[in-house]
């Protein structure tokens, strides 16, 4: 490999390099700027940080401490909100685990009459544009009598997530051996009993990355959220935080440090679960 | 499948049992799929019912198109999807070709770029909200150090403001599509490479005559996909510039929320059934291409 070193050989690979590099750093910055400035506000104390240094001259950590301890007016009620994201996150994950998996074991393994067409459905849904069904979704669940009740939320985010993820784990029960569900049947096993002991401890990648994303979604879920939880108890964390913008006298720098906290639990899931995250759900849009 | 009929027929099992085991299989399979065609039902069917009796009267569709704000609506969600889709989109065909390197800093940089599509989005737009800020934000100091002018009031400009939406829309959701574009072009087998190499082939040619004909078919589908998927994107606008100033930045994906605050659900709705004929012929392709 190693040939000798010629002055056309280096000039060309300092040209590759500083290409390289004339790509790499701007990704770079473009990719960082607003969350490091999020980070920044976060880490300045009140009065530093609109001065515009790229350092703070005296970081701390007081807003993080003004934040989990609630005090501000805006932030009283910030764990109770915290809970509330996590438990409609949960909630909707598991949910959607399990009529999902249901679902796409009905449609891929005991091969069902009218499968194609409740696939069909559901694909549908998943290519409705989220922001049309809102509206719609907010009469319903009044009309339910649901609104400002956090089942409203988990219901329409297992709405939205649902298909994706029937979708992503019917693609990969397809792949699994016909003859596992025969040899199970033959020896007396119910569907129940193939789908609890044989089909979903073979699925468990897939679930993973179908829970993960079905978490993700309703964390990350505003639009919903802000129509149908009004009540400052029963807010999600990203609808308290973009109520703060309604006011005058907003405290930047604290709603950024809680914006932060906020980012923090889905960034560290999705680096956790990358591996899965990425074959899991590529697997299936790459297939066009 | 196959497999069953032979050995049903091998143990001659009387065909009524056989009828029998089928149908209980298909009840099983109707109970397992019973949860979601409930919330099928309840929660799209019903809806989506619900919405189009709303918007039955025609004279909602006059009010409709007599209102500017829908107009002008109509318009920025074409120049939305059409500009800050496509921009995307090329971005994400050259940045997939730029993390195929194995460079042990692309490697590294190709994590971190990842970081706008993890986090969720509330947080890093109002922090972008904060940076465009007329008197404080930190773009507008820069531009005064540099020039000891003031900058512009960016959100206060309707073009401008659009223009920023479609730049956070792009800061948020290029790294998804640049990871399933590398995704496609990971999948090209290396020896294509190798021969167009070996014949001579420059950066161009490779690009022009084996990732394009393999990768273009996805890139066609992720564009129409992001298309229909984000119609405006909600968060990019609402959060950004709220549809102002003077509502003159609204997508339909905000507009619906705006008849709703103004108490006419009627209009709503009949703004969403208006771009139905524009989205259904796209979502019934998509369907064709993703469920072969």
């Amino acid at each position: 490999m190693s040939r000798p070193l010629t002055w056309r050989r280096l000039t060309r690979d300092i040209g590759t390099e500083s290409g390289l590099l004339l790509i790499g750093i701007p990704v770079l910055l473009w990719t960082l700027i607003p969350i490091y400035h999020m980070f920044l506000f976060a880490i300045s104390p009140k009065d530093a940080a609109f001065s515009g240094q790229l350092w703070p001259a005296h970081p701390t950590l007081r807003n993080f401490g003004i934040v989990i301890h609630q005090e501000h007016h805006f932030l009283y009620n910030f764990w109770r909100q915290m809970w509330n994201s996590l438990a409609i996150s949960c909630a909707t994950a598991v949910l959607t685990l399990m009529i999902a998996s249901m679902a796409a074991f009905a449609i891929s393994r005991l091969r069902m009459k009218g499968g194609r067409l409740v696939m069909n459905l559901a694909l549908f849904t998943y290519f409705i544009p989220a922001a049309f069904l809102a509206v719609p979704m907010y009469k319903t669940m009044g009309m339910y009598g649901l609104l400002n009740n956090d089942m409203a939320l988990i219901l329409a985010m297992v709405t939205v997530a649902s298909p994706y993820a029937i979708w992503i784990l019917r693609q990969a029960s397809d792949k699994l051996p016909v003859e596992l569900d025969e040899a199970a049947l033959i020896d007396g096993a119910s569907p129940f009993q193939l789908f609890r002991m044989v089909y979903i401890p073979l699925m468990v990648p897939s679930l993973i990355a179908v829970g993960t994303y079905a978490l993700l979604l309703a964390w990350n879920e505003y639009l919903y959220a802000f129509l149908l939880l009004s009540s400052e108890k029963t807010l999600t964390l990203p609808v308290a935080l973009g109520n703060f913008l309604s006011a005058d006298d907003s405290p930047w720098e604290l709603l950024m440090t809680a914006g932060f906290i906020y980012a923090l639990p889905p960034a560290a899931i999705y680096y956790a679960f990358r591996k899965y995250m990425s074959s899991g759900l590529t697997a299936g849009a790459v297939k066009g | 499948m196959t497999t069953t009929t032979i050995d049903d027929a091998a143990r001659r099992e009387p065909s009524r049992r056989a009828g029998f085991a089928l149908s209980a299989k298909q009840a099983w399979g109707l109970l397992f799929v019973a949860p979601y065609v409930a919330i099928f039902l309840g929660f799209v069917v019903f809806p989506v019912g619900y919405a189009f009796w709303l918007a039955r009267s025609p004279q909602l569709y006059v009010e409709l198109v007599h209102d500017p704000v829908f107009l002008r609506t109509a318009i920025n969600t074409l120049v939305f999807l059409i500009v800050a889709i496509n921009v995307k989109m090329v971005f994400a065909l050259f940045l997939s070709g730029f993390f195929t390197n194995k460079r042990w800093w692309v490697k590294i940089l190709s994590v971190l770029f990842v970081l706008p599509w993890a986090v969720p989005s509330i947080p890093t737009i109002i922090s972008i909200r904060f940076m465009l800020n007329p008197e404080w934000g930190v773009i507008n100091q820069i531009i005064f150090a540099l020039t000891t002018d003031d900058g512009p009031n960016w959100l206060n400009d309707p073009t401008l403001a659009l223009a920023l939406s479609m730049v956070v829309h792009i800061w948020k959701s290029l790294p998804f599509w640049t990871l399933i574009l590398l995704a496609g072009r990971l999948a090209i087998p290396l020896e294509l490479y190798e021969a167009a190499s070996v014949d001579g082939a420059g950066g161009w040619h490779r690009f022009r005559f084996i990732t394009w004909p393999s990768i273009s078919t996805l890139y066609v589908t992720c564009t129409l996909l992001s298309m229909i998927f984000t119609v405006g994107d909600f968060n990019s606008v609402y959060l950004l510039t709220g549809g102002g100033p003077a509502d003159l930045t609204h997508v339909l994906a905000t507009l619906g929320i705006r008849y709703l605050r103004l108490d006419q659900v009627g209009l709503a709705m009949a703004s969403i059934v208006c771009c139905l004929p524009l989205v259904l012929p796209l979502v019934f392709f998509m369907m064709k291409r993703l469920s072969r």
